[in-house]
């Protein structure tokens, strides 16, 4: 199909929720406000590790204005947490803290002032224990364990895959790069602060308003931890004010409002501060990477070895996912025949890391793209030429069993190559062109590297056969269509998705639809905003219930015309056969003949990816229905006086398989640029004396308007045959290669390697220091954690093997299935 | 202790009753229901709690109620005039500037005092106005777009009449 042949897919419209954003009509979580409603706050520990002794809360209780105050004694003694696997938080702790932050006690009270005051009142006798701050401290103190499950002492997790002979192939290799680098952790910063409304009602009844990505998870935890039948739980996700996957977890705040309302018997509102944001995180991990890859003089990988330890944080969050994704998904973007993986989560006492925008895979695609830059350079090989020539084959499999099926990833990498100048611009730029005037202390630089990320989860967090994503589409007679679906807009436009898939199926207009979206009572369950899935799972779900209205509607309409079914189109808001089309019946009057016809017009459609996890254990982390493909190009000066890199261009070609709405998926392309930035150059969560160094917007640096480059965007359209409308994700996977195009970038300018994000200016004039002083001019780890990783699991690499042919998909339409 | 507080909001005469140290951003959320203003970090750092105070921007979470009697005070409910949006309203909204939108009032307000004191205005004009307000989700390029784009419209507007 051409794009000439669609009606609303492809055209650059505004979002359907952009009118009432503009004029501050939408509700966020804390913008609702309902009749008696209470305010909480969490009293949380400022210890890192200790145990409580005792918590004495009568004097925060006779405070007046104080409606209830709860410790863990308050709650059923159930612990929860987004994996099944991992079930280690409590909404309020009972025993012992494990970091700053941790919540011991909750008060409610008439005001958000009263209850901050009470909060103050609540004596906590706390039995310090030792604070493990870093991964070497916690695997040097064994004897002092965070947690008593895991795969060791302080060890959440520890995994070790092969694919091939790993060894074999590096022994064969014309050049062997062994690298070691350091991705710091870094929060989402999203603008809203996290929010919750409870009510209780008295028929028993609980309702959640959250601003939360996940509402089918939060509902699923509620009934677990408040020991009450889910059936008597309704959550509702509010519009939410950024997520970028820090709302992605089940949270204490949302549990303790609702048992507050429930002893109080009144609403109760709990808002997180900026502060709390920091501390409840879960954010990009902390992760050390080692890497050692084997190339062919003409640059060819011939395997791949990588080991990463990664900085979990106090609880496990989604850390079980994150170490995989450290692995995992590494082996999708270029040729490599053979590959091991080697990874382990270690707990510390600081607050949680999870999943963070591109979740896991951030981090070691910083460290590969810098070893293929280090690499071409060794070997004489332009870095673009290079990676053009590695490139994926696509609809092939990859060594660790992940199907890949379109890639418009060389088309991206000569898109950038050619839109920024690459040729020219490396030769006249760069630290060996000699750069005049040679007196001044900025050098320009020109630095590539490109990306690859799944568009959906191939499998569920909990293990279910049911689908990912459900949508019910239900016409009225005035012609409008309604549709309710899981899906949860975190600002990424699911909902316009939603209304665009089903208008063009329909032929009607945008404007016509009516999304009702994230209410666990209304909708049918889609798992989340998380795993880029939304798109692609939303809106298979949504066209194919989208079709089956329409069949029933062309069936009563043929009836009505005395044609086939098959003869008729839904265009411009009728149905009608096109050769004919004067006879056209206008939409709202074929909807009233379907009615007539079959009675309530609604139909469900649902989606599940294809069954194609590799049949290892394991292997269920990292299938996709299809992946996205990103190139960038980053051109920056760098001062060698105070070590400030300035960024003056980034170019990015992504390949979206299709664009739904190009504005829309340019603005997910610019904000992930714009993130990676952030994170390449400034955004650090790190800890002092135990505390976060920095948890407020003022210190914690983000990118303004003013250190944001021109992102000059280029879509590649390669119509995936798994993706709605042949399209694939947006949202995160264009943040991948910008980090490491940066460090490349400064290299290129410099001559320094900055084997460590963020690239701070002390950390480039230490680089340059060495450089003068003739030593090796990087800045980077320098140590590795004395750590055995348990013994491989040796499967046989599937590298180069064909995709499937027909794909066998859950809930398809028989046609299609 | 208490103050009765009378405040001229979009203009309308608001009065309210409130403790002496409740912020302007408290104030219109909580007494006046005006959610659209945003708060990000109630420290005066991120710029989304900005509203306009006599025509200029003013970080509504460290002002006091108190300071702006009688001072004509616009959130963004009060940018549209009539059944008509702001050339701003309109253009973020057409060119994709406001994704979660939780910045979006903010970064209205603070582009509407740009626009009223340089009606024309380079990038370099509007990147440095909107400096101190951030966004997570649009890295910015869409927003910028937006206000060259009202600005243009009002001019063209200007012309007309």
């Amino acid at each position: 199909m051409t794009k000439n042949e669609f009606a609303v897919i492809g055209r650059p419209l505004p979002k359907v929720d952009a009118w009432a954003k503009v004029v501050g009509e939408t509700k966020y979580a804390d913008d609702l406000f309902l009749p008696r409603m209470a305010y909480a706050k969490l009293l949380r520990s400022a210890h890192a590790h200790a145990r409580i002794r005792s918590i004495d809360t009568s004097r925060a209780r006779a405070l007046p204005g104080v409606v209830a105050v709860v410790t863990a004694d308050d709650l059923p003694r159930v612990k929860f947490g987004i994996l099944p696997v991992s079930q280690d938080e409590e909404a309020l702790c009972a025993d012992k803290v494990r970091m700053v932050g941790d919540p011991v006690a909750a008060v409610a009270a008439v005001d958000e002032e009263t209850a901050e005051q009470a909060c103050r009142l609540i004596e906590v006798d706390y039995e310090p224990l030792p604070a493990l701050m870093s991964i070497f401290d916690s695997l040097a103190h064994p004897e002092v364990m965070i947690h008593e499950y895991g795969d060791g002492p302080n060890v959440h997790k520890n995994v070790a895959l092969q694919f091939g002979d790993v060894e074999a192939a590096l022994e064969g290799a014309d050049l062997v790069r062994e690298d070691v680098f350091f991705f710091e952790g870094n929060n989402h910063l999203p603008m809203e602060q996290h929010a919750a409304v409870a009510h209780w009602a008295r028929d028993g009844k609980l309702t959640l308003w959250s601003s939360t990505q996940t509402p089918h998870y939060v509902h699923r935890v509620l009934a677990k931890v408040l020991d009450t039948p889910a059936a008597h739980i309704r959550v509702i996700a509010t519009p939410v004010g950024g997520g970028f996957g820090g709302k992605t977890d089940p949270f204490a705040h949302e549990i303790v409002a609702c048992q507050l309302s429930k002893l109080t018997g009144r609403p109760v509102k709990i808002a997180l501060t900026r502060e709390e944001v920091f501390y409840t995180h879960r954010g990009r991990h902390p992760v050390l990477m080692w890497i050692r890859t084997g190339f062919t003089r003409e640059g060819d990988i011939t395997g791949c070895h990588l080991r990463t330890w990664l900085d979990g944080g106090a609880y496990g969050s989604y850390g079980v996912a994150s170490t995989f994704y450290t692995g995992v998904i590494n082996p999708v973007t270029y040729k490599i025949p053979v590959y091991k993986f080697e990874g382990a989560r270690i707990f510390t006492n600081k607050p949680p890391c999870g999943p963070k925008r591109g979740h896991g895979t951030v981090q070691p695609r910083f460290a590969l793209e810098c070893q293929l830059d280090k690499a071409a350079e060794q070997l004489g090989l332009d870095p673009a030429d290079m990676r053009r020539r590695i490139v994926a084959e696509p609809f092939t499999k990859t060594a660790n069993h992940l199907t890949v099926t379109t890639i418009g990833l060389g088309e991206c990498i000569d898109k950038v190559v050619e839109a920024s100048g690459w040729r020219d611009k490396r030769a006249r730029f760069g630290v060996s062109a000699r750069q005049a005037p040679r007196r001044s202390p900025k050098k320009r630089g020109l630095g590539i590297a490109c990306s690859a990320y799944l568009t959906g989860a191939g499998t569920a967090i909990y293990w279910n056969d049911m689908p990912h994503s459900g949508v019910i589409v239900r016409a009225d007679r005035s012609g409008g269509v309604a549709v309710l679906c899981g899906a949860t807009d975190i600002g990424q436009g699911s909902d316009s998705i939603l209304a665009y898939l089903t208008a063009e199926v329909l032929g009607i207009e945008p404007k016509d639809v009516h999304v009702h979206p994230a209410d666990t009572s209304l909708t049918p369950v889609d798992l989340g905003s998380y795993s880029s899935r939304v798109t692609l799972m939303c809106g298979m779900a949504a066209i194919q219930a989208a079709e089956r209205l329409r069949d029933a509607i062309f069936k009563a309409v043929a009836r009505k015309l005395e044609v086939s079914p098959a003869a008729l189109v839904a265009r411009e808001r009728k149905v009608g056969v096109p050769d004919d089309w004067d006879k056209a019946v206008p939409f709202a009057r074929a909807v009233e003949l379907g009615e007539a016809l079959h009675g309530v017009l609604a139909f469900p459609g649902s989606y599940a990816p294809p069954k194609r996890a590799g049949k290892y254990k394991g292997g269920g982390v990292g299938p996709s229905p299809c992946y996205s493909y990103s190139a960038c190009v980053v051109e920056l000066t760098v001062d060698e006086d105070t070590g400030t890199v300035e960024l003056e261009n980034v170019w990015i070609g992504h390949d979206i398989g299709r664009a739904l709405n190009p504005l829309l998926v340019e603005g997910q392309v610019e904000g992930s640029v714009y993130m990676g930035i952030g994170e390449a150059l400034m955004e650090e969560q790190v800890f002092r004396k135990n505390l976060h160094k920095h948890p407020s917007m003022l210190d914690y640096k983000s990118p303004t308007t003013l250190e944001t480059p021109d992102i000059h965007t280029i879509l590649v359209e390669t119509d995936d045959p798994e993706g709605p409308f042949g399209a694939k994700e947006a949202g995160q996977g264009p943040l991948l290669p910008v980090i490491p195009a940066i460090a490349n970038a400064i290299h290129h300018a410099l001559g320094i390697r900055i084997d460590e994000v963020p690239i701070t200016p002390d950390k480039i004039l230490k680089a340059l220091d060495l450089k003068r002083a003739g030593k090796p001019a990087r800045v980077g780890p320098e140590r590795l954690p004395l750590f055995t990783f348990k013994e491989p699991l040796v499967v046989e690499s599937a590298f180069g093997q064909p995709a499937e042919a027909v794909v066998s998909r859950p809930f398809a339409s028989d046609d299609k299935r | 202790m208490k103050v009765r507080v009378a405040l001229n909001v979009n203009g309308e005469f608001r009065e309210a009753l409130v403790p002496v140290h409740k912020t302007l951003l408290e104030v219109l959320r909580e007494d006046l229901e005006l959610t659209g203003t945003k708060h990000g970090c109630e420290l005066g750092e991120c710029g989304t709690c900005t509203v306009l105070v006599d025509g200029e921007p003013v970080l509504s979470c460290l002002a006091l109620p108190i300071e702006t009697a009688g001072r004509r005070i616009t959130t963004v409910e009060g940018m549209a005039e009539g059944g008509q949006l702001h050339p701003l309203q309109q253009a973020f909204a057409e060119l994709g500037a406001a994704q979660c939108g939780y910045c979006t009032p903010g970064i209205l307000l603070t582009a509407t005092a740009l626009l009223a004191r340089r009606p024309s205005p380079t990038r370099k004009d509007v990147k440095e106005a909107l400096a101190g307000n951030l966004c997570r989700c649009t890295g910015y390029t869409k927003i910028l777009d937006a206000v060259e784009l009202a600005a243009l419209r009002m001019g063209r507007q200007e012309a007309r009449t």
